[in-house]
């Protein structure tokens, strides 16, 4: 290992960089060389990391933030200074959202020249403080190992987030004694306001037994906690429902009798019925974001509300909550589940709520006669289905994002890969290939708009370079799907500028020498899957699907969570998936 | 409502914008603001008063605490402290309108720091209101302010001696609390009751 290997020698700056990442146990990264950062690359081939090379750092960013998503570990991204580090912003601001523990590496012009508008010169820790967790300047060589490893700390540590470090051409050129050892950081600092006190967790505890219909409302957190099997020992010892974000899909078991699915906005009827009726919302791991809540006067106005949350400034910010345990999740459980006796069997409150489900989801949409037109959902259900659920799927954000998340059944954490914050489109191609590096045993697909997919089209070229076995969904109804759905209910059907061209997707993808089909019906569907399946290698499939769809339900923004907009009766397609 | 936070923070360039752009994005005001050294080295002492919902101080508390340069928020809202201001008033007076104001400043326990033939300047240190009511009066009276630089408001809590940079630090102070200290002498009496307002 190169921290035994180098330990008290002289080494670079750069050297110093590689080695600390080395040390830090980093073996992969995503980047784009350029002047400032040059020094780094050319010390690269020194050291056992591989680098992939992106089309736009954008790109590298949102790769290391799929990377750090599938694995859990923290993503890596390097880039130059001036337009490369503010190319990365958009990224950074992504995994921000969604606390995605990254360390993104930029070069900064020399320490002597900082200031005076040096040619590529940009003031990138001022521009990214409000989107990091935390970020850094360096200037001298000897300060690069000791702030790369309290970089990846921070970025790991408490509610997860991105770091950047701006490392000047000097620093990186000049040379220090490099000790890896030396250079550990402090220990992590907990938020000093982390508590679930003895009583805190009594009261949880106590409005738990006594609730009637309680639902667990299941986010990130749980996936980020690796909170599995504290939240299954939660939901199974007292009969709790348990609903899902978007971003905590695939944390709870889809096909756990339990499981209600995917909340919110575009979240299944009965799910939101649920909310509304509950007397008890048992939040862990996720921030009452106004996708989730609807309006917030009308929001589960029966319930009481216990927050298990890292985050303390999470407290009250949306929902005024009645206990809250501060802590991960897991380890709060942990202390709560002790106080709590099994419940058997079925509750009544469980009773009702199937029976909701009942009435929502009136047929399956496998049983659909085909009427000789492709609709996304099918597209989704089928994926599921030749897939087995157990794929990464990465989406990009828009009408397919919904629909995968209301018809593709996510059994394990890490398997659902989506910007759900910022909703970030151009998301998909990119971290679909920083999924694939962190896991490459794992069948990984690409699900994009034909909007997003444009957008970020450019990283078609790294994954032939690298030839990633990724397989390419795009949804292609013409349209930014989403506004065009939004201009149809709330602006009188105006598709103002949401009418999109697309190229030939299969020739787009021919270019790239990777092999692709276009998909017009349903038949077609499930073969080109296997095709692309079977294919080592990239794969696009192109679904050409009917254009003017909607994601039913929907609640408009700022309505009540109960008050949904459904699909219209005529339409031949049905609102839910049952599963088969 | 005014709320006022006292941070001990990490001495390093940017720590000052770190916490000036979190009341920024929560688009809350920062009515004063003032920065010191603390009696650690390395460690600087904000009092931070700012005006929000009086539901807000448990978010910008917990928000100033994800700032990794910051070691320590104390939210003196209710508690019991004493809170300071400095404040310089130029005033335009002339050897002949002086002595009304040298009476003012006796009855306010301010101090004249400079006296020039035009103008003079008052030193005046107290709570926010012992100083807006100085202003109030020279004003009233018809003196013209040429120049007023304040400070901001600084509080400490009252009592229990223990150093709350060490205890952020995590270094055992090894001192025992002191008594309670006995009522700040004048202060609290003079600002509050005896003075014009």
């Amino acid at each position: 290992m190169s921290e035994a290997k180098f330990a008290g020698t002289r080494l670079t700056g750069a050297e110093i960089l590689w080695a600390t990442l080395e040390g830090e146990g980093v073996r992969e990264v995503f980047g784009y060389p350029g002047g400032a950062i040059l020094p780094a690359y050319d010390a690269l081939r020194k050291f056992p990391i591989r680098h992939i090379l992106v089309r736009h750092e954008q790109g590298a960013v949102h790769m290391a933030d799929g990377y750090a998503r599938a694995s859990g570990k923290v993503g890596v991204a390097v880039a130059t200074s001036g337009p490369g580090a503010t190319n990365m912003v958009t990224g950074i601001a992504t995994a921000m959202m969604d606390s995605i523990p990254l360390l993104c590496v930029t070069g900064q012009v020399s320490s002597k020249v900082l200031g005076t508008d040096a040619f590529q010169e940009i003031d990138i820790t001022g521009i990214t403080l409000p989107v990091t967790k935390h970020n850094y300047l360096v200037t001298r060589a000897e300060d690069i190992a000791p702030v790369i490893r309290e970089a990846l700390l921070v970025a790991r540590s408490g509610r997860p987030g991105p770091v950047l470090v701006d490392i000047t051409k000097d620093a990186q050129q000049g040379s220090a004694t490099y000790d890896f050892a030396a250079s550990a950081p402090e220990p992590y600092r907990p938020h000093p306001m982390l508590r679930a006190e003895e009583d805190s967790v009594l009261k949880a505890a106590e409005l738990i037994r006594s609730a009637k219909r309680p639902v667990i409302l299941a986010g990130h957190g749980m996936i980020q906690s690796g909170a599995r099997k504290q939240v299954l020992a939660l939901a199974e010892r007292l009969q709790i429902p348990v609903a899902s974000t978007l971003l905590g899909l695939g944390g709870f078991p889809a096909s756990h009798p339990l499981s209600l699915g995917m909340m919110g906005m575009h979240g299944e009827a009965w799910v939101n019925q649920a909310i509304q009726q509950s007397d008890l919302l048992i939040a862990c791991g996720m921030r009452f974001d106004d996708r989730v809540t609807g309006s917030l006067a009308t929001y589960a106005i029966y319930a009481k509300k216990i927050h298990i949350e890292i985050d303390p400034a999470e407290i009250n910010k949306n929902v005024k909550v009645d206990v809250a345990l501060i802590g991960d999740l897991a380890e709060v459980l942990e202390t709560l589940l002790p106080h709590l006796a099994p419940r058997e069997g079925e509750s009544a409150w469980m009773r009702e709520v199937n029976a909701m489900k009942g009435e929502c989801s009136v047929r399956d949409i496998q049983n659909l006669p085909d009427t000789g037109h492709l609709y996304a959902a099918h597209v989704m259900n089928d994926l599921w289905h030749a897939t087995h659920g157990k794929a990464i799927v990465v989406t990009d954000v828009g009408q397919h994002q919904m629909w995968e998340a209301q018809y593709y059944k996510h059994e394990d954490p890490r398997t659902l890969i989506t910007s759900g914050g910022l909703g970030t489109m151009g998301f998909a191609l990119p971290a679909a290939i920083g999924a694939k590096v962190a896991c490459p045993e794992k069948e990984v697909w690409v699900i994009a708009g034909d909007g997003g997919f444009q957008m970020t089209a450019a990283e078609l070229s790294t994954i032939a370079q690298e030839n990633l076995d990724i397989n390419i969904a795009v949804v292609n109804n013409g349209y930014l799907g989403m506004v065009r759905q939004w201009q149809e209910f709330f602006y009188e059907k105006n598709y103002e500028s949401s009418p999109i061209l697309s190229p030939d997707y299969v020739k787009l993808a021919d270019a790239h020498g990777i092999p692709g089909v276009a998909v017009r019906t349903r038949g077609e569907v499930l073969p080109a899957v296997k095709a692309a399946r079977e294919r080592k290698g990239p794969f696009l499939i192109n679904f050409l699907v009917e254009k003017e769809d909607s994601v039913y339900p929907m609640i408009a923004a700022g309505s009540a969570l109960h008050e949904m907009i459904r699909r219209p009766g005529h339409n031949p397609l049905i609102e839910t998936a049952q599963d088969v | 409502m005014l709320h006022t936070f006292v941070a001990l923070v990490e001495d390093k360039p940017g720590v000052l914008t770190r916490v000036a752009s979190l009341f920024r994005r929560l688009n809350i005001n920062i009515v004063s603001l003032t920065v010191g050294h603390s009696e650690k080295t390395g460690v600087s002492r904000m009092t931070i008063v700012s005006d929000a919902s009086p539901t807000a101080g448990h978010r910008i508390m917990a928000s100033l605490y994800k700032l990794e340069n910051v070691l320590q928020v104390d939210d003196v809202g209710q508690a019991a402290c004493v809170s300071r201001e400095l404040a310089l008033i130029k005033v335009a007076a002339t050897p002949k309108t002086r002595s009304h104001i040298f009476e003012l400043a006796e009855v306010f326990r301010a101090r004249i720091v400079d006296l020039a033939p035009e103008s003079l300047m008052i030193e005046i240190t107290g709570v926010e209101s012992k100083i807006e009511g100085l202003i109030q009066v020279l004003n009233e009276s018809d003196d013209r302010i040429l120049e007023i630089s304040r400070t901001g408001r600084m509080v400490m809590r009252r009592g229990q001696h223990t150093s709350r940079v060490l205890d952020a630090m995590r270094v055992p102070s090894g001192e025992s609390e002191s008594e309670p200290i006995a009522e700040d002498d004048e202060a609290e009496i003079t600002e509050e009751a005896d003075l014009p307002q």
